[in-house]
């Protein structure tokens, strides 16, 4: 290496490189956060049922089988369309009946296929859950995923 | 060893050991639920074991960590560490919370964001055990030399810290919890921890090859300032697609490929400084671990991380099988190889061993890490298909899996190889060998 390059001087090319993409990622990521909360997610209809959904989500830790937008586990669908591969856009009411079905049916104890725990979920906790996947469903991803499989 | 007080050193190795083959353990049980799926689905379902899988990696990669700097921190510092007694009280609270953590998850006591599913009270016992460390090892850095690879350690360390904060808080909107969850993950494996793993690895550098330590600073230096400089930014890679903001693609796609410059960086570093040192070491197994880890660190995280990192690749390829594929080869190729690298140093130096079981320590690394290669090719064979019948041609998710079986199939044979690897590995570090006394005493 350049023997010209002292040790101090690395160190403040270090510390002081370091400093300013910090403060260009921060920037950038107040800019997305706002961004998100005004345009992107619908932060308004983020209702007290959506917040209880989450709750619900994470307390089974469905991230550890599932993906949603892509991230978490790679044993089973992706959910962060699930409501519109089950019709949710076009019949809303049929796809929350659908979809407490399939809670309700699990595990369907098919040989040879993964199974889904059955969580015992109450009336109320499978209409918000629905309610988190529906207002998930809705928020810009730039077009991701590319189809309904997801 | 020079310094008494880096024997605490000795009880994060043993209970990183230990948990590592918990790991692993757990690991084949979830390759093989995905061969017979059927398998503990109602005692200890999928999400369960991949969750212990995930957390013990972390905790004991954390506790390696911790036991590196113990060993390490004297020998720069020149000093002995501040309070012994106080670095055995961690162990012991970071011990016993992970096994808290457990036993939970086994009866269903989880949170559900992925890696960070401890309860309130263990994560904060984490952080409590966090500012152990850190008042622990600021005061030996503080009272004696400082060098920059102790430097860098400790701040390192300090960082990983003060991102964990951010675990914390769960906010309400998925897309900003999605957005501050990466600040942990992203700026922890491709951030802070790549300065842990470049100081251990300089300090190792300089005791095996005996160059001198100006030269390996300053390099430490460059592979720190091309880490961060790449990585801080390259969090954008995360921001694509979860409701964030277009720009992110540029920004995201041209930082992240650059994150592959330290890892080069890094190899060039360790063959360089063999070449150059041309020190006969007798820890012959510690070198390669060494070498080793520069080179698998590449490959796992620097072309399969490029492989998927651009944004019009990760389109398609996001949340596949080629993410699992990337996750393998990175984590065990920079932060499992690391610990190893240094534990296989350290630890015939703790316990008074002369080089030791090297031959078989050296069958393990081999093993191992082939065995980790192949499960990596599987998973990303399976990625491709999977990204193509899926994400191109729009097949469903389950009807495409089965489509993908075979390469589960080989992936659980890689996985038993590993776990066979890891138990030779273990077993020669911690079991004395039977001719350690006719061979060479170790060098510090
Ligand atoms: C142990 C792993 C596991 C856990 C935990 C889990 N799931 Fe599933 N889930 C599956 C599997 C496997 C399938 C696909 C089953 C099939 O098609 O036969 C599935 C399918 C689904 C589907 C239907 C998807 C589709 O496209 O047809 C929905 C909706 C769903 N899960 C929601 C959830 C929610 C919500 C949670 C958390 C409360 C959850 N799952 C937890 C494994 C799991
Ligand atoms: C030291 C070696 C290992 C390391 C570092 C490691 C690391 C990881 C990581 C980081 C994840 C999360 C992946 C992600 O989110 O992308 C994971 C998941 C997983 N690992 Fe490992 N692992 C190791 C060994 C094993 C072994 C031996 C097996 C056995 C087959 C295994 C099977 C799995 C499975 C099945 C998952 C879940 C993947 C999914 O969600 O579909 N791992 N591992
Ligand atoms: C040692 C360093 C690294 C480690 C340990 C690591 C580990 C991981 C893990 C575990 C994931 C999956 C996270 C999840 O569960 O969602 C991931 C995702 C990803 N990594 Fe890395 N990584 C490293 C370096 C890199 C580098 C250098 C690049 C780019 C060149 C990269 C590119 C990516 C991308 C693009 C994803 C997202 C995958 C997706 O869209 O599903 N990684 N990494
Ligand atoms: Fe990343």
């Amino acid at each position: 290496m350049a023997e010209r390059l002292t040790k101090s001087a690395a160190r403040n090319v270090f510390y002081g490189g370091t400093i300013f993409f910090f403060v260009v990622f921060v920037a950038l990521v107040a800019q997305s956060h706002s961004y998100i909360v005004t345009k992107s997610s619908n932060d308004d209809k983020l209702t007290a049922d959506v917040k209880a959904g989450k709750l619900v989500w994470e307390e089974h830790s469905c991230i550890n089988c599932h993906t949603i937008m892509g991230e978490g586990a790679y044993f089973a669908p992706e959910l962060s369309n699930v409501w519109v591969r089950y019709g949710g856009r076009e019949d809303p009411e049929g796809a929350r009946q659908a979809l407490k079905a399939w809670f309700e049916s699990q595990p369907t104890g098919i040989p040879g296929r993964r199974q889904m725990p059955q969580f015992n979920l109450s009336e109320e906790e499978m209409d918000n859950l629905i309610d988190f996947l529906r207002w998930t469903s809705k928020v810009d991803t730039q077009g991701w995923p590319p189809n309904k499989a997801g | 060893m020079q310094y008494e007080s880096q024997r605490v050193a000795l009880y994060y190795f043993g209970g990183a050991l230990a948990l590592f083959v918990a790991q692993v353990l757990f690991g084949l049980l979830a390759g093989l639920v995905y061969v017979a799926p059927h398998f503990l689905a109602e005692t200890i379902p999928f999400n369960v074991l991949r969750m212990i899988h995930t957390n013990a990696l972390i905790v004991w990669l954390l506790m390696g960590f911790f036991g590196a700097a113990y060993y390490l921190l004297p020998e720069e510092t020149e000093n002995d560490i501040h309070s012994p007694k106080l670095a055995i009280a961690q162990f012991w609270l970071f011990l016993i919370g992970a096994a808290a953590a457990v036993i939970g998850y086994l009866f269903g006591i989880h949170g559900g964001r992925e890696f960070l599913e401890q309860p309130l009270w263990i994560r904060i016992a984490i952080v409590v055990v966090a500012l152990m460390f850190l008042y622990n090892g600021t005061m030996t850095l503080l009272k004696g030399r400082k060098t920059v690879v102790a430097n860098v350690l400790m701040l390192g360390l300090w960082l990983a810290a003060l991102l964990f904060l951010f675990a914390l808080w769960v906010p309400a909107n998925l897309s900003v919890d999605k957005m501050y969850w990466w600040w942990i993950v992203h700026l922890w494996v491709e951030g802070v921890w790549e300065l842990i793993m470049a100081s251990i690895m300089a300090f190792m550098l300089i005791r095996l090859t005996g160059v001198d330590r100006e030269v390996v600073e300053k390099w430490l230096y460059l592979i720190v300032s091309l880490t961060l400089f790449t990585g801080i930014l390259g969090t954008g890679h995360h921001y694509y697609w979860i409701g964030t903001p277009g720009y992110w693609q540029w920004v995201g796609s041209i930082f992240s490929v650059l994150e592959v410059l330290p890892f080069f960086a890094m190899v060039v570093f360790a063959f360089y400084m063999v070449w150059k040192g041309g020190r006969d070491h007798p820890n012959k197994a510690a070198l390669l671990w060494a070498l080793g880890t520069a080179v698998m660190a590449f490959f796992g995280a620097g072309v399969w991380g490029f492989m998927h990192t651009l944004a019009p690749v990760n389109f398609y390829t996001h949340g596949t099988q080629i993410t699992a594929a990337h996750g393998h080869l990175a984590f065990y190729g920079a932060y499992v190889m690391l610990n190893i690298a240094i534990m296989t140093y350290a630890m015939p130096n703790l316990l008074k061993r002369a080089p030791y079981n090297q031959v078989l320590n050296m069958w393990g690394f081999w093993v191992t890490t082939a065995a980790m290669a192949f499960m990596t090719f599987t998973l990303t064979f399976a990625g491709v298909v999977q990204t193509h019948l899926q994400r191109v041609m729009g097949m469903d998710y389950m009807q495409v899996q089965q489509e993908i079986e075979l390469f589960y199939m080989y992936r659980l044979g890689a996985g038993a190889v590993v776990v066979i690897g890891v138990l030779l590995i273990v077993y020669s570090l911690v079991v004395p060998g039977r001719r350690q006394a006719a061979e060479a005493p170790a060098a510090e």
